[in-house]
Formats: structure tokens, C-alpha cells, sequence
């Protein structure tokens, strides 16, 4: 069965996105990817360390932009236009590179975004040509704003980052997806597989996650783990689950034939 | 001269070259970075030409693990 995921005119099998960051070292983010199955992987920006270490591997070398799509983030920025600087010097350091994880932060102590900026640097950053993909609160409101300004993807928060706290609003979420015309994936707060099925039964697009696999206690084995557990949510988000009722008269056995 | 790099200064012997020049003399040749020179992105296709300046405030970034 084919089933993609289609962000910005480009497919993709995998419909889990994860983070590079938190990794004992760069041996195990490669094996941990590897065992994710994941094609988009997120990267952070930050100045080089100059001087010291002239021939130490970087992450490029592990992560070869040829086999990986990467996407840059913005994380650690606070204000549109730090966002925006950040992702214009992405765009030139992976040669004209469009498509970027476009995040705004309000509160170093929960990593709750800010909406305000974010927004602000979304309308920019469109109108500069990159693909937006969003992290977002989960507000219907703000994410179909968002929508509207034109990012190629929404993705609102299940919980805080880093928090493991999963799927808090399953509510809010379902009313995003109802409203969206573009794909909906939820990035951050997934603590373990059970979330991310969940996530991907209520009808997300894709999950993207970094903490769960990283800070688990096997990261390569919890990355195996969400590659099932996202394949599965998203399976049985298409079969259609069977009505929730209380009881059910209707057993699973014939009720002809009994010997009593 | 002296140059700005990512928040620290750096003093140099001589005076006026290229982003090129300062690339290689930071061993930083064929790495993959983005360079920006007082808020404005130097594309790679300029590193040649592009001099720099006593007082410039430069960044040079890369890309590092993160979610």
C-alpha cells in the first residue's frame, strides 16, 4: 500500500521526523536513526568552535546531507528575527536548502512557544521563499493562522519539549487536523511508543520527536520501537477503529451451536 | 587587525584579506559552515572576493545535533 507523507511537493515513506541532538555521541545518533527508519532529521545552527579542533568529526559526516533531508531549526531563538537570521544562514550552509523547522520560543523554563514571533517570523520566512514547516502551540486558531500564511506544515506541541508527557490534548489536536488542508504532525512531548501510536491515530500526518529516543534508556532500541509504534497508529488510523461502547451483546463466538 | 569572530576578538598579523583567507588561516577549509560578516551573509561564491575590515563582527556557524 502506498501511503506518503507530501511536505512541500517532496514524498516521503517515513512519517517520523526526528531530532539529532542529546546522543552520547555521534555513533549512536547514527544508529538510533538508522533504527528509526526516519528520512527528515532536525539540526540546530550554532557557531563553529574555532581553533581547537581541526580534524574532529562533525555531525555531517555521520548524517550525510545526501542520504537525509535535513531540517534546520531555530531552536534556542526568542525572537522572529533571530529565527529568521538563523534559517537564512541554514539556507546558505546547506546550499539553498528551502525546507526548515521554523520554531520560536517564549519561557527558557517550559520551552512554551511564542506565537506572536512565531507568526511573524512565518510571514517573513514565506515570503522569502523557504518551506515552513511550524512548531506551534495547540491552538486551532494560531495553527490554522499559521496555515494560512502559508507553512507547509503545522506541528503542535503534545506536551513541552522535552517533557515526555504525551498526548495532553487529544482534543485540541483532533480539531487542528479536522481544520487543516495541509499536514499536521506533532513535534515534542512524546514520552514513549503508546504516544506516538496515539498521536497517529487521531489522524496526524507524521511525529517528530528527539528526547524519547535520545533520553531513553536504549536509544537505538526505543527508535526501532517509535518506527513500529508511528507505522501502527498510522494503519490503524486508516482501517478506522470500531466504535467505543460500553458493553457490547454481540460476542466474538458463535452464539448458535452451544452445547448447553 | 582585529576581527569580531562569534563574539570573541581575534587579532590578526596582517591586514586586509579575504574570507577565503581567513577561512583557511582558521583551518576551516572545506568544512561545511554559513559565514556572516556584520549581519550580512557572505555566500560561499564570495568568499574570495569578499575583504574584510578591521572591527568586522563575523559569524560562522554549523550545523550541530539538535531537535
Amino acid at each position: 500500500m502506498s501511503d506518503l507523507l507530501k511536505i512541500a511537493d517532496k514524498t516521503y515513506h517515513s512519517r517520523l521526523l526526528v531530532g539529532t541532538g542529546k546522543y552520547q555521541d555521534f555513533a549512536q545518533t547514527r544508529a538510533a536513526i538508522d533504527a528509526s527508519g526516519a528520512e527528515i532529521i532536525t539540526v540546530a545552527i550554532r557557531r563553529t568552535n574555532i581553533g581547537q579542533n581541526a580534524g574532529e568529526p562533525s555531525l555531517l559526516d555521520y548524517l550525510p546531507p545526501e542520504e537525509f533531508t535535513y531540517l534546520p531549526n531555530t531552536a534556542g531563538c526568542y525572537s522572529a528575527d533571530d529565527a529568521v537570521r538563523t534559517l537564512r544562514l541554514a539556507r546558505e550552509l546547506l546550499d539553498g536548502h528551502k525546507l526548515v523547522k521554523l520554531e520560536v520560543l517564549g519561557d527558557p523554563k517550559t520551552l512554551y512557544p511564542n506565537m506572536i514571533e512565531t507568526i511573524a517570523a512565518a510571514k517573513v520566512l514565506v515570503k522569502d521563499g523557504f518551506d515552513v514547516m511550524v512548531y506551534c502551540s495547540d491552538d486551532p486558531i494560531m495553527a490554522k493562522q499559521l496555515e494560512e500564511i502559508g507553512c507547509c506544515a503545522v506541528m503542535p506541541l503534545a506536551s513541552l519539549i522535552g517533557s515526555g508527557m504525551g498526548i495532553l490534548n487529544p482534543w485540541n489536536l483532533q480539531i487542528i487536523i479536522a481544520n487543516a488542508n495541509i499536514p499536521v504532525l506533532v513535534d515534542a512531548g512524546v514520552g514513549t511508543a503508546s504516544d506516538a501510536a496515539i498521536a497517529m491515530e487521531l489522524g496526524c500526518q507524521g511525529i517528530l520527536m528527539n528526547t524519547a529516543i535520545a533520553a531513553a534508556g536504549n536509544p537505538v532500541l526505543m527508535a526501532s520501537a517509535m518506527k513500529k509504534a508511528v507505522e501502527a497508529g498510522r494503519e490503524a488510523y486508516l482501517a478506522g477503529r470500531m466504535p467505543k461502547k460500553l458493553y457490547s451483546a454481540s460476542p466474538s463466538s458463535p452464539s448458535a451451536g452451544l452445547i448447553v | 587587525m582585529q576581527l569580531i569572530i562569534n563574539g570573541k576578538p581575534r587579532d590578526f598579523d596582517s591586514a586586509g584579506f579575504s574570507v577565503a583567507h581567513l577561512v583557511s588561516t582558521l583551518a576551516l577549509e572545506g568544512k561545511r559552515l554559513a559565514i556572516e560578516c556584520n549581519g550580512e551573509i557572505v555566500p560561499r561564491s564570495q568568499f574570495a572576493e569578499k575583504q574584510l575590515m578591521d572591527g568586522d563582527k563575523l559569524e560562522i556557524v554549523g550545523a550541530v545535533g539538535g531537535g
